[in-house]
């Protein structure tokens, strides 16, 4: 904890102010992720079953349900899938979020499908994900979706990887097969950037409970951490810093009230970096200069602020600051322009072909847009590259040059997971189309060899 | 005590030691605060008409009292909407006007018995009426043309919940299609509607049910009597303490006692049930919503036990 501190207070000024801690020190937002009959949804429910996060109205349903279905055990899986064709089919079809917690954390789980026309929701589930656990069946080790989904995971900036080698009763608890397929995934982790510290590899069997929540004898060869404890202690990787501050201004507070005539602030999450009382800030895109003569937050005045405080600010210069703006660093600017590369993934039946008209929302400002040029489609998988594909398709990702209407103040995604990012809308209808991260963040495919 | 309620009470004892250890010692009631302030702002710079749907409950009081917050000290910039199935609480309606008058907010109320007065709608057999708030609800969405309706559902209410995005798009009809959802990535909200359609947005869909009361009791907000501890007539049904009111009961052969409940969620009377509790406070409450066996819905909602799918069928038609 003490580390992310000094990274968020990195550009703070030396003069002994207070600085805001951070707000996410104590909660852990996770991703699970797998293809099917992985037993996911069995995992995730077995975890939730095991920390007592299932209360006995939950657990009758699924004994209910279970016994209805000819089943003589529970199937834990019944007590995360909740739409109706899921549990029909005994699939899971829509990324679902979990919140449980222990003595030591609060989890927000984010389930997402590992169908491969659901790959979308993979992209969803690790863009706001810390670590993700990444299932495989032991009698199957890595196959072509997890090396997919591990490439998704690493290009979306998720820090931190658990390879959960579940099913590990059905191949009788066997070491070599474990440490297979960990040497062929940790290979694959390494391609993808991964030091071997960030890639933890755990034997389970979900259904049986080995090494979920507590250590299994049947898996005397193992030495490291059950999952939950693995969870519970890994520390929590802060998305990157490598940018000061910056605030996307999403609406301006004018009361215009008897007690607060004056009053003219300028309210939005802290995306990056601490702003304190008196910094100079620079308001993008045009360039306006001013000093903060107040940071409001929802408990009145403070000192300062950090990364992930929703806040007000309010500026000594009456200048014109409207929605879609952004407050930045002085010392550090965004750079601001019109036309920029981006790596997208494609999430519309749709496809994308050049020279289509979009819009696009990066931070609190949405803009007209054209892709004007498909440069490279990648293979996750391959980690290799096309050049000029005619389309881009459904749960692909490509770089894509935009040109956009009005000028954005963007930094890189490797740099900046807030401000780095932006979706693609269908001006048709109003949907969502891609997933966009400016630059190429994920280092073997910005080098990718084009086949 | 009769030998029946030292049985009653017997049942609402922790079986089992182990799940009846103090909450964690973590706060992420920040981080869930400015989320949600987060969310609030971002519909009120992208909708022409939002509104607050507002039933005096306690989720919808902290989405107020989070509403005041993101906008002060600037009023809120939207009104507020109930659905009043005419099975209402007393205590409830009066603290929703007190509240409504306190921060001089405005108020639109939709009333189910309107609609079965004139024949729009006819009272269910069971007697319950809060399958027939969706149309109400609906019309007045549509008469007033609001665009975006903020709820205080929380994904960890109910499974079908739990698949919900912030920003939930509703078609021309009200209607919620889990598999047509939109994807939702960072905090980067799309609130790109057409015209007819409109959003549901969802403030609190992070939050459990011990976060929202840890941040009543932080933040000091004040709820409605009913949910802490009181002496209460009741008699039992379908497992659940009710109370007997215009929405009918007790039924003969239904025993009428009086006890110590309170509620742990507030909803139409004749399927909202009360629990046997001796939590006086803030504090009780989360010492005993900690330790609890049961979900919040499961232990006082009778709607929600008639099929697997109650939930997620009721939301595809246009309810919240």
């Amino acid at each position: 904890m003490s580390n992310d501190t000094e990274t968020l207070t990195r550009f703070a000024p030396d003069s002994g102010t207070e600085v805001a801690l951070p707000v996410h020190t104590d909660l852990l937002r996770l991703a699970t992720a797998g293809s099917v009959d992985d037993g996911k949804s069995t995992l995730v429910g077995r975890l939730l079953h095991d920390t007592k996060s299932v209360l006995a109205d939950q657990l009758d349903a699924v004994h209910r349900a279970s016994a209805d279905r000819g089943l003589s055990t529970p199937d834990l899986s019944l007590l995360v899938d909740g739409l109706r064709a899921e549990r029909e089919q005994g699939i899971t079809i829509d990324v679902a979020y979990r919140y449980f917690a222990t003595g030591r954390r609060t989890f927000v789980l984010a389930d997402t499908p590992g169908h491969v026309q659901y790959t979308r929701n993979t992209v969803t589930g690790a863009s706001t994900a810390q670590l993700a656990v990444l299932l495989v069946d032991a009698r199957k080790g890595v196959v072509e979706q997890t090396r997919r989904h591990a490439a998704v995971l690493a290009l979306l900036g998720v820090p931190r990887l658990v390879l959960a080698v579940n099913k590990i009763d059905m191949v009788d608890f066997d070491e070599s097969v474990h440490t297979a397929i960990a040497q062929d995934f940790a290979q694959h982790a390494r391609a993808l950037g991964y030091s071997d510290e960030d890639v933890v590899t755990i034997p389970v069997s979900a259904l049986h409970g080995d090494n979920v929540v507590e250590r299994s004898e049947r898996t005397p060869w193992y030495e490291g951490p059950a999952l939950l404890e693995h969870l519970e202690t890994v520390p929590v990787a802060p998305d990157p810093h490598d940018v000061p501050f910056r605030l996307p201004v999403q609406y301006v507070i004018r009361p215009r009230t008897a007690d607060h005539p004056d009053y003219r602030g300028y309210a939005g999450q802290v995306a990056a970096g601490v702003v304190n009382e008196g910094d100079e800030v620079v308001v993008l895109p045009s360039g306006a200069r001013s000093r903060v003569s107040m940071v409001d937050t929802p408990d009145g005045r403070a000192q300062s602020a950090a990364a992930g405080r929703s806040i007000t600010v309010l500026l000594e210069d009456d200048l014109d600051i409207a929605r879609g703006d952004v407050l930045v660093s002085a010392e550090e600017q965004p750079r601001v322009t019109d036309e920029f590369d981006a790596t997208v993934c494609w999430l519309a039946e749709k496809p994308l072909a050049p020279n289509t008209k979009v819009q696009i929302k990066h931070g609190a400002r949405t803009v007209q847009a054209m892709a004007t040029e498909l440069a490279t489609r990648f293979d996750e998988q391959e980690l290799s590259s096309v050049d000029a594909p005619e389309k881009l398709e459904l749960n692909e990702i490509g770089k894509i040059r935009f040109r956009t209407s009005e000028s954005l103040p963007i930094d890189d995604y490797a740099d900046s997971r807030r401000t780095g990012s932006f979706i693609v809308l269908d001006p048709s209808d109003g949907s969502t189309l891609a997933a966009g991260l400016i630059g190429v963040p994920l280092a073997p495919l910005a080098s990718a060899v084009t086949r | 005590m009769t030998t029946e309620a030292i049985m009653d009470q017997n049942l609402d004892l922790p079986e089992d030691p182990a799940t009846s250890e103090a909450p964690p010692q973590v706060d992420n009631l920040d981080a869930l605060e400015s989320e949600a302030i987060h969310i609030f702002r971002e519909v009120a710079g992208e909708f022409d008409r939002p509104v607050i749907l507002f039933s005096g409950g306690k989720d919808s009081t902290v989405l107020l009292h989070l509403a005041l917050k993101a906008f002060r000290p600037a009023p809120v910039p939207f009104p507020l909407l109930h659905v009043d199935t005419g099975h209402n609480f007393e205590e409830v309606l009066r603290f929703r006007d007190e509240l409504v008058s306190r921060h001089e907010l405005r108020l639109v109320v939709a009333r189910v018995q309107d609609w079965i007065d004139d024949g729009r709608l006819s009272e269910r057999p069971d007697g319950t009426r809060n399958p027939l708030q969706t149309q109400p609800l609906l019309e007045a969405i549509e008469q007033n043309r609001f665009d975006a309706v903020f709820g205080g559902g929380r994904r960890d209410e109910e499974r079908a919940r739990a698949k919900e995005r912030v920003f939930s798009l509703r078609d021309a009809f009200g209607q919620w299609d889990p598999r047509r959802q939109r994807p939702e990535l960072w905090n980067l909200y799309n609130g790109k509607h057409r015209a007819g359609e409109h959003m549901r947005v969802f403030p609190l869909s992070n939050w459990t049910e011990l976060d929202v009361w840890r941040y009543i009791q932080r933040e000091k907000i004040e709820l409605s009597n009913l949910y802490y501890a009181h002496r209460r007539e009741v008699f039992h049904r379908d497992g659940m303490w009710l109370t007997s009111g215009p929405w009918g009961g007790p039924r003969e052969g239904e025993e009428v006692h009086e006890k110590t409940v309170r509620y742990r969620t507030i909803g139409d009377g004749s399927c909202t049930g009360a629990v046997e509790s001796e939590a006086y406070t803030v504090d009780d409450v989360i010492a005993e919503v900690a330790a609890s066996h049961l979900t919040e819905r499961g232990a006082t909602r009778a709607d929600d036990r008639m099929s697997e799918a109650a939930m997620e069928d009721r939301k595809r038609e246009g309810y919240f």
